[in-house]
């Protein structure tokens, strides 16, 4: 901060904290602080986000995120409207991976009411909520390495196996990303015969197309030079900050909900969780490559196994659906982390409170820390590691 | 060898542009307006409403019972009731919507309209190249552009359709079952009138409308 800013600052009584708070690094004295917003319309933000700056020449030493222009007021439109109502929402929170919101949602209701899901329905939830998670980490990775520099291609193979993937999710549900196909109790349609077989083809190639992506990227140089080192967080800052998913295992904190809770059925299956050694942004792209190989194991033993039955709790109501009072809080591993839906319900058709724990929101609240002394361009590269939509930050 | 990893990954990227030349698998790329993909069965957008026969007004199935004005989470549908009754398919005097609108730049696509509705009278539509010069009027669909024939639910979704039109023709034959056997108690009743005016009819108990009228509440 300049002198004068700080004359002008003191001459208005303006607090030294929130906006006007000093830098948290010692600048090193020489040319002044540079202080510059990033956003929100900043390519690199996947949306629309600013980080206010404060730079000693390359070097970051404040960053402030900015949330909240995005807000749509979701959680107070759930509260006003019924149950099911709210689940065509959810797809929107993190848009590219409305199957793992739906289930989420799903399940605080399904823990509220108290209902069981048939077999075939928790089969179908887990081959869903996996085929997301490798859409959600090819994507992921794809946009990092886009914001390295390399823009279209590893992007456009990762988007290419997406569209693979969604083309099953339109088959199913009827949507390629607005999908709103679980419900309380259940699923809404079955899957068809032909849908698992075309399903079992697409799992069946998604192994050559990791192999292919890691071949591309994994041991580049350049990838490598810019990426080890770069954005370091320490594993028990990232416990304390409330850090979930890829990004807190990229540290070496074994917690993985799947694993942890076993909720639907995961404790059935066979897989492992990838830890990383230095939580930084190299362990953090290495983290969803081994997450994706691990989803691919889930899906192949999944779909060996699915039964028949039917995919709805029979006693599932669709109107006049009025939980008894009580709260609830479901939890899933999503592909970002920890997502969350805390309810509460006085007996009506409508929640009395509705919350929701979004995992992006919270993995960005760390990136000052990550961020402290790197450079502006690793900003850019770190913030693409924390893996973010911006629908889910603001809700 | 520094640059090893580059070359690795520049032969893929090689591997890639020589493959999409002699296999059409690796070529994803669709030339949109000239080339199509196949449409995919259970693709949905927008809602319409479904009639029978060849009359869109008089074989409308609505009975404008404004569920789905209700549940709509954006709030896209208003329904206005009529004040006389017309007969539907199964011939019962029912109520019909004089006027039926859905704003489709509102509408959401989430189909919780079609789950909902007890009459099988609202489907998705898979018609996505609805884009007009008139922001307003142009998206704001009133019933008769929503009104498509069960011939046209069939062609777009041939398995789902063919589902509810078993459901409805095993309704429609319960209902022709109980009116057959009415008729038959009102023969037997003609033929003895002394037995069946001894025979005291105990009242039926009033049906509370239940799921079909509830109304949601919405806290103040």
């Amino acid at each position: 901060m300049t002198d004068a800013k700080l004359e002008f600052d003191a001459a208005v009584g303006a607090k030294q904290e929130g906006w006007n708070r000093p830098p948290v690094m010692e600048p090193s004295g020489e040319g002044g602080v540079l202080e510059l917003a990033m956003g929100p319309h900043h390519p690199s933000t996947h949306g629309v986000f600013r980080m206010d700056v404060a730079l000693d020449g390359e070097r970051v030493i404040r960053l402030k995120p900015v949330f909240g222009y995005l807000h749509r007021n979701h959680e107070k439109l759930a509260e006003g409207m019924s149950y099911l109502g709210s689940m065509p929402f959810t797809d929107r929170l993190d848009y590219i991976c409305s199957l793992t919101n739906n289930w989420a949602y799903a399940l605080a209701v399904e823990k509220l009411t108290g209902q069981e899901v048939p077999e075939r329905a928790e089969y179908l939830r887990v081959i869903l909520g996996e085929l997301t998670r490798v859409v959600n980490h090819a994507s992921s990775i794809g946009f990092l390495i886009q914001e390295m520099g390399a823009s279209g291609t590893p992007l456009m193979y990762a988007f290419r196996e997406r569209e693979k993937i969604l083309d099953l999710f339109e088959a199913l549900t009827g949507a390629r990303m607005m999908c709103n196909y679980m419900r309380f109790g259940g699923c809404r349609v079955d899957a068809s015969a032909a849908w698992l077989e075309a399903t079992r083809k697409v799992v069946a190639g998604l192994p050559g197309f990791v192999d292919e992506f890691e071949q591309l990227l994994r041991s580049n140089e350049i990838l490598m030079a810019r990426c080890q080192g770069v954005g370091i967080l320490r594993p028990d800052l990232a416990v304390n900050a409330g850090v979930t998913g890829p990004l807190l295992r990229a540290s070496g904190v074994n917690y993985d909900i799947r694993k942890v809770d076993g909720y639907g059925i995961y404790n059935r299956f066979k897989f492992r969780v990838p830890l990383g050694d230095h939580g930084d942004v190299y362990d953090r792209f290495m983290i969803r490559m081994l997450e994706l190989r691990e989803s691919i194991k889930i899906l192949e033993q999944a779909l060996k196994e699915i039964p028949v039955g039917p995919v709805m709790d029979a006693k599932a109501k669709i109107r006049g659906f009025r939980p008894k009072a009580g709260e609830a809080y479901g939890r899933i591993e999503a592909p970002k982390g920890e997502l969350g839906f805390y309810l509460i319900s006085d007996g009506g058709p409508n929640p009395y409170r509705y919350r929701v724990r979004p995992p992006s929101l919270i993995n960005l609240t760390i990136l000052e820390d990550m961020c402290l002394g790197q450079n502006v361009a690793d900003v850019v590269l770190i913030f693409g590691s924390v893996d973010i939509v911006l629908g889910e930050v603001d809700r | 060898m520094l640059g090893e990893g580059i070359l690795k990954g520049l032969a893929e990227t090689a591997r890639n542009f020589a493959g999409s030349f002699v296999s059409a698998e690796r070529l994803t790329t669709v030339q949109y307006p000239e080339e199509r993909i196949a449409p995919i069965e259970a693709t949905r957008d927008f809602p319409f409403l479904l009639y029978d026969g060849s009359d869109w007004e008089a074989g409308m199935r609505c009975v404008a019972c404004q569920i789905c004005e209700k549940e709509c989470p954006p709030q896209c549908i208003y329904i206005e009731k009529s004040k006389d009754k017309k007969p539907d398919a199964l011939g019962k005097p029912q109520f019909y919507p004089a006027r039926f609108d859905i704003d489709i730049s509102v509408c959401m696509s989430c189909q919780i309209c079609v789950e909902v509705c007890p009459f099988e009278a609202i489907k998705m539509d898979t018609e996505f190249e609805l884009s007009t010069t008139d922001r307003f009027g142009g998206l704001l669909y009133d019933r008769k552009e929503l009104a498509k024939s069960n011939e046209h639910y069939h062609k777009i979704h041939p398995t789902e359709a063919a589902e509810v039109d078993a459901r409805l023709a095993e309704e429609k034959a319960k209902a022709d079952a109980k009116a057959k056997a009415a008729a038959a108690a009102a023969a037997a009743k003609a033929a003895a009138p002394v037995q069946a005016a001894v025979q005291v009819q105990p009242a039926k108990p009033v049906q509370p409308a239940g799921d079909l009228t509830a109304e949601r509440e919405t806290k103040a």
